[in-house]
């Protein structure tokens, strides 16, 4: 069907007055959005959606936040798993997961990297073995955010050393209830520990739960890091409600946010906090300072040209281009905004930006921005990765020569 | 565009210059031109009025122009800037257009608009007096009793311009911002001499003016002047250009690399190469997208438009500039030489660069206008 603003509009509208409550308990609340098609209308009518275009998302979103309105579950890397499992999941899987994504009952990881392939993801040395009816796995993952929350992940494994890596390579979920999983948290440089080691000793994942084929995983992983580099910085979702709003879904709401989003609290920060440059400038004087002018409006002009780019190419798709690499050219636009946001930072806040805590300028908050951004340029492929996709996908750069071609077994390791 | 995308018409439109640019912009012809007293080739200028009808792209119909919008007048000076195409089009029909639509009377509009829009006339806004680091219509001089002595320099095709605009204070307000004012071409107190450019793609000239009587476009007693947006409207349409120039610097890069053997493989195998052109095409799509938003703000009427033409022109500037050092390293050796084609890009990326301000002088503005950003 045809979807016009006004449509969507008038049809959301008169839904969220006949059913929206404040003081609805969240969980009958978000299954009603899941069976009405309003918690992801741009999905499959026959998954949960509405098959709406990407275009009115803003539309949907402004609806909600008119009157204050809890969506369906959308931090962390669910949305991720979810749209995996959309494009190569069976039906089986969808019906098993993607609700319970939607409704916030279970959480996802991504168990992709390990301490022996970080860039080059597919040198993956975690084993899974075919025995009856389950896959046993036995390796280890690290750098693995949430993993202390997860109920699930989303696991890349070599099933076969005998041909080249990238066909060795499977998919599967992961159920982290078992005896097999072990999580350790990994404190960062930050103080924060948001990511994890994850070992596997005889962990077991039943056939149903393998996603795809067997030599499918590289393919399934790139949809996984596609839809990652698209959302790149975007992973933690602020509502955007106007006004205050009272009910006791919203203490439900902040008990779930508790767990949800900890992980995440500093994400901002390793974005290099742009929103607070202008109003800091005005606070230290840094804005009359011809040197910190200049430095001031190179991330401002960078900040809002990236953004500017981010329309085009979302107006490039509504146009029915499909998404292609140029999602990297926007994660790399995110490092050199949070490296030169750093800059300025400090040049703004001088010898006190040695210091951190409560008492340190911004209750602390400029301290973590000088020292969480070195995460965004390494996160979800590091700068050096996305230059090597834009050079080669975009531009149609030769590749270098590769020394990883033959069987993986021959192929020289950590 | 619509909002973010170019609409298929104006798709078109770009492809219809780029292929007129292509048969009659070629390298070779602007090689031959660099040494032509003119700079320019009068049937392909021509042409641009005649066969492809992009003469007065954004002039009102009723004023002998296409009645088109500022984004395909930057649609048509993108695929300038991006062949290089010399030619009196920014001074005459951009420029000098702007300045009649901005401050002419409906009377004059009537009268000096079609001749530019059909290509009869060059025209070009005189507007520079002496360098400047720190302000870019930094005019002090003025027109006393309808009449001006003085020196302009910097003047894009004063050589072969028929009409030049004046920019020059009014006496009765020295204070005030510069206003517009018409000369008649065959004055004797005008006399143009050549300077001698880096870019010779694009020429400019010293005119000195004595006792030259001059009529005021639009109404000088009034205190309001348009002058801001002159600049504003000028500076998109420059950066425009530049974004041209700059994607063809870097798609020359590519084609470079792809193709030069060392070491047994394409440079454009080796991470050096690749991260330096991946860092350019960043650079370019986000100086393309200042261009662009800026080219919608004045289809719009946007209020936001000067703190966008700041950031536009600082965009543009450090992209084409990049892209113009970055492309002679990455020919290596021959990218030095005269023979190779380059380097006239690079003088082009040079000259725009300090045309209408520097970056440092944008991002200054830009800071100063930034309120502006807040609300828009
Ligand atoms: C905050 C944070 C959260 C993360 N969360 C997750 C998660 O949830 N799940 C998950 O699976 N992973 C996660 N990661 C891991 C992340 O994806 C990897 O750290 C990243 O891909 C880099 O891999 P590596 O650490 O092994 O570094 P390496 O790949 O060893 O890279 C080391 C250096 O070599 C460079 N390099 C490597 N290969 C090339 C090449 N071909 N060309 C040029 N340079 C190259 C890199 O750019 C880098 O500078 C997270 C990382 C961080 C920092």
């Amino acid at each position: 069907m045809e979807w016009s603003e006004t449509a969507v509009r008038n049809e959301l509208r008169s839904f969220l007055e006949s059913s929206w409550d404040p003081n609805a308990d969240l969980l009958d609340w978000r299954n009603k959005l899941i069976d009405a098609g309003w918690g992801m209308p741009s999905w499959p009518e026959r998954w949960y959606g509405r098959n709406m275009p990407l275009s009115l998302q803003s539309v949907v979103a402004d609806e909600f936040a008119r009157v204050g309105a809890v969506s369906v579950a959308r931090t962390g890397i669910r949305l991720l798993a979810a749209e995996t499992l959309l494009a190569h999941g069976n039906d089986a899987q969808r019906e098993r997961y993607l609700r319970k994504i939607l409704t916030g009952e279970e959480i996802w990881c991504q168990l992709f990297s390990e301490p022996g392939s970080g860039s080059d993801l597919a040198g993956s040395t975690t084993r899974a073995e075919l025995v009856g009816d389950n896959w046993v796995i036995n390796g280890q993952k690290v750098w693995t955010t949430s993993a202390h929350h997860a109920d699930f992940g989303l696991l890349l494994a070599r099933h076969d050393w005998d041909v080249p890596k990238h066909q060795g390579l499977s998919y599967f979920i992961l159920d982290f209830h078992q005896p097999g999983v072990d999580v350790h948290p990994l404190k960062q440089m930050n103080g924060h520990a948001s990511f994890n080691q994850v070992f596997f000793n005889d962990a077991k994942v039943p056939r149903s739960d393998q996603v795809g084929e067997d030599g499918d995983g590289w393919q399934i992983a790139m949809t996984t890091l596609m839809h990652e580099r698209r959302n790149a910085g975007n992973i933690f979702v602020e509502t955007r409600r106007r006004g205050v709003f009272n009910g006791t879904i919203y203490e439900q709401e902040a008990e779930e946010n508790k767990i949800l989003l900890e992980p995440y609290t500093w994400y901002p920060q390793r974005a290099g906090r742009v929103d607070l440059v202008l109003p800091r400038a005005r606070t230290t004087g840094a804005i009359s300072d011809s040197a910190a002018r200049q430095e001031i409006a190179k991330l401002l002009i960078m900040a809002r040209c990236a953004e500017w780019t981010a329309l085009r190419a979302r107006a490039a798709q509504q146009q029915g281009q499909p998404q292609g690499p140029e999602g990297s050219l926007g994660k790399l636009a995110g490092s050199n905004i949070a490296r030169q946001a750093a800059k300025v930072h400090t040049l703004m806040t001088g010898i006190d930006a040695m210091t951190s805590g409560e008492d340190s300028p911004e209750s602390g908050i400029i301290a973590e921005i000088l020292l969480s951004v070195p995460a965004i340029s390494i996160a979800g492929g590091t700068d050096e990765i996305q230059r090597n996709i834009i050079s080669e996908r975009v531009l149609g750069m030769q590749k270098e020569p590769r020394t990883d071609t033959g069987p993986f077994k021959d192929v020289r390791k950590n | 565009m619509t909002a973010y995308a170019f609409t298929d018409e104006q798709l078109q439109l770009r492809e219809s210059v780029r292929r007129y640019l292509n048969d009659h912009g070629t390298v070779l012809r602007t090689r031959e031109l660099m040494d032509d007293p003119e700079g320019f080739d009068q049937p392909s200028f021509q042409g641009l009025f005649n066969e492809l009808g992009v003469g007065g792209v954004h002039v009102p119909e009723e004023f002998g122009g296409a009645g088109l919008g500022y984004v395909e007048l930057c649609i048509v000076l993108e695929e300038m800037g991006r062949s290089l195409f010399p030619s009196p089009y920014l001074s005459s029909s951009v420029l000098a257009a702007n300045a009649v639509l901005l401050a002419g009377t409906l009377e004059q509009k009537a009268d000096l608009l079609p001749p530019i829009a059909s290509g009869g006339q060059v025209a070009t806004v005189a507007l520079y007096e002496e360098s400047n680091l720190t302000d870019i219509g930094n005019v002090t001089q003025c027109v006393v009793d309808n009449s001006f002595t003085g020196v302009k320099s910097f003047v894009t095709d004063g050589h072969v311009a028929d009409q030049i605009i004046l920019v020059a204070k009014h006496a009765a307000n020295p204070n005030g911002k510069p206003k517009f004012w018409l000369s008649r071409s065959d004055d004797p107190g005008i006399t143009c001499t050549s300077m001698t450019s880096i870019d010779t793609t694009r020429r400019i000239s010293r005119v000195s003016f004595e006792n030259v009587k001059v009529e005021p476009l639009g109404d000088v007693e009034a205190d309001f002047s348009v002058f801001d947006q002159f600049i504003d409207f000028a500076l998109v349409a420059l950066a425009n250009e530049m974004v041209g120039g700059a994607q063809w610097l870097l798609e020359s890069c590519v084609d470079y690399a792809n193709n030069r053997v060392q070491f047994g493989r394409p440079i454009s195998s080796m991470q050096a190469i690749k991260h330096k052109c991946a860092d350019l095409l960043l650079e370019i799509e986000l100086a393309k997208s200042g261009a662009y938003r800026a080219a919608q703000a004045i289809a719009d009427d946007d209020p936001a438009l000067p703190v966008y033409a700041s950031i536009a022109k600082a965009a543009a500037n450090d992209a084409y500039m990049l892209a113009a050092a970055d492309a002679i390293q990455i020919h290596g050796g021959i990218g030095f030489t005269w023979d190779n084609d380059t380097h006239l890009w690079f003088k082009r990326a040079k000259s725009s660069q300090v045309l209408l301000g520097t970056s440092e002088i944008h991002r200054d503005q830009m800071l100063e206008r930034v309120d502006l950003l807040e609300v828009g």
